[in-house]
């Protein structure tokens, strides 16, 4: 490939990497919301958030991605005069849809905990949101830190998504290069590298991330 | 049991696998790229099957030459990819003959001449040229020749997979403009009255039937085919069937 191709497909991977923080952070922030919602005693509450969790995960994310930049959301937001945006659109996508399976495994997480320990921190007298956020959440952390790390990896390929709606992230520059230049073996290869690349990446900060929080007995050498 | 299931399906995945391969077409048939999103010359009837221009000419065209040709819907960036790698024989999809396209594969005669037109929201009144794009925001289908047009116009280019999300974007008011061929632009100015098309055509493109490199006798066949129905006077009942007055 030529110096300029490579070039562009890096810039494209730099839009990549920006798409995947900030929908990881939506993901990450809402998902909670709803991993607590589902688990809540009002059903006003508990009620909306399994539904959520139940729609948003059984629709496919590239159908999401079109629903949201060309359906309902941009035609409001259109008559207002408001273009959407194709940056927005596809954070709230990707960070609509991963809160779903994020929140579920937030929500395995907590129920990981042993009842033993919020029956423990309220009889010493700490409040319900005390006991979730300094007893509970800290131990389902890091719990469910492998099983977070799948889904943000997932999370970044899935960005790819975005080029359908014109977002020129690392797989819209691949198929614009190929689409130019016919090389298309080689174009999708190196793709794939750079996409290898980031995934192992971010696998290697998982794993840091397992050893600091996790503690020596999830450590399969220190056993 | 489980190593004669593990057997049974292995020999499951081979089998699948034969089965994708695909190899060479039966004697006296080609298959036929396409991408069956561009109106009036290839789309998909409502109960499926192919249909348009391009189709009812290369089905008519190979069949002066004693071949039957059956469609392979594909995605327009790959439909040149794949002739290359001989996953089908042909390609047609109202592709321009381009020296690009020209490197990698062969075209036929032209068989039907089409230009560009810009087409923009009712009541844009700041863009009726080509030479109004410089700057704008343009949104443009993937590999054809309006992203080239639009490209070398200077405008800031969006490409989308198909046509159809690119007038999508156009209507949204994310783009300023669409750079298409004019008969699709027509037929889709019909039906969505937000759409206005400004000025005529400003290029020139002849579309021709991609083939493999190599493939002179194939080339020859759907030549000698095109020359025929042209003669006989089935081309125009083609033409008339699907382009006269298709959204005029």
């Amino acid at each position: 490939l030529s110096g300029a191709t490579l070039g562009s497909l890096l810039e494209g991977l730099a839009l990549s990497l920006l798409l995947w923080a900030c929908s990881l952070v939506l993901a990450l922030a809402l998902g909670l919301a709803v991993a607590l919602g589902r688990r809540s005693p009002r059903a006003w509450v508990r009620v909306p958030a399994t539904v959520y969790v139940e729609v948003v995960r059984g629709v496919p994310l590239l159908v999401l991605v079109l629903w949201i930049y060309f359906g309902l959301l941009s035609d409001v937001l259109g008559r207002l005069g408001i273009p959407l945006h194709w940056f927005p659109a596809s954070v709230l996508a990707f960070g609509l849809c991963y809160a779903a399976f994020v929140g579920e495994t937030y929500r395995a997480g907590i129920e990981s905990v042993d009842p033993g320990q919020s029956e423990a921190a309220r009889a010493l007298g700490l409040d319900e949101a005390a006991t979730m956020r300094r007893v509970v959440l800290p131990q389902a952390v890091r719990n469910i830190l492998p099983a977070l790390g799948n889904e943000a990896i997932s999370l970044f390929k899935d960005t790819s998504l975005a080029s359908v709606i014109a977002v020129e992230e690392l797989m819209h520059r691949g198929r614009a290069a190929a689409a130019r230049d016919f090389r298309t073996m080689e174009t999708f290869t190196v793709v794939a590298l750079l996409y290898l690349a980031v995934t192992l990446v971010l696998s290697l900060v998982q794993r840091r991330l397992e050893r600091r929080l996790g503690g020596a007995h999830l450590d399969p050498r220190r056993r | 049991m489980v190593r004669r299931a593990a057997a049974a399906l292995a020999l499951l995945a081979a089998a699948a696998l034969a089965g994708c391969g695909g190899g060479g077409p039966a004697a006296g048939r080609i298959r036929v790229a396409t991408e069956a999103a561009y109106p009036p010359f290839e789309s998909r009837a409502e109960d499926g099957t192919l249909e348009g221009f391009d189709i009812d000419i290369v089905r008519a065209a190979a069949r002066e030459s004693g071949l039957e040709a059956e469609f392979v819907d594909q995605p327009f960036d790959g439909i040149l990819p794949g002739l290359q790698q001989g996953k089908y024989e042909a390609a047609v999809s109202a592709m321009t003959i381009t020296a690009e396209r020209s490197a990698v594969v062969d075209f036929t005669d032209p068989y039907y001449d089409a230009g560009q037109v810009i087409a923009v929201r009712a009541g844009e009144k700041g863009i009726r040229t080509a030479a109004d794009l410089k700057g704008r925001t343009v949104a443009v289908q993937r590999g054809t020749t309006g992203q080239a047009a639009a490209e070398k116009a200077g405008a800031a280019v969006r490409t989308f997979d198909a046509i159809d999300p690119a007038f999508l974007e156009l209507l949204a008011g994310r783009a300023d403009a669409v750079v298409n061929d004019e008969p699709t632009t027509l037929l889709y100015r019909r039906d969505h009255p937000g759409i206005e098309i400004a000025g005529p055509p400003f290029t020139e493109e002849r579309y021709g039937i991609a083939v493999r490199k190599g493939s002179a006798d194939l080339l020859a066949k759907l030549n000698a085919g095109l020359a025929k129905i042209r003669a006989s006077g089935e081309y125009a009942r083609i033409r008339a069937r699907w382009i006269e007055g298709a959204g005029r």
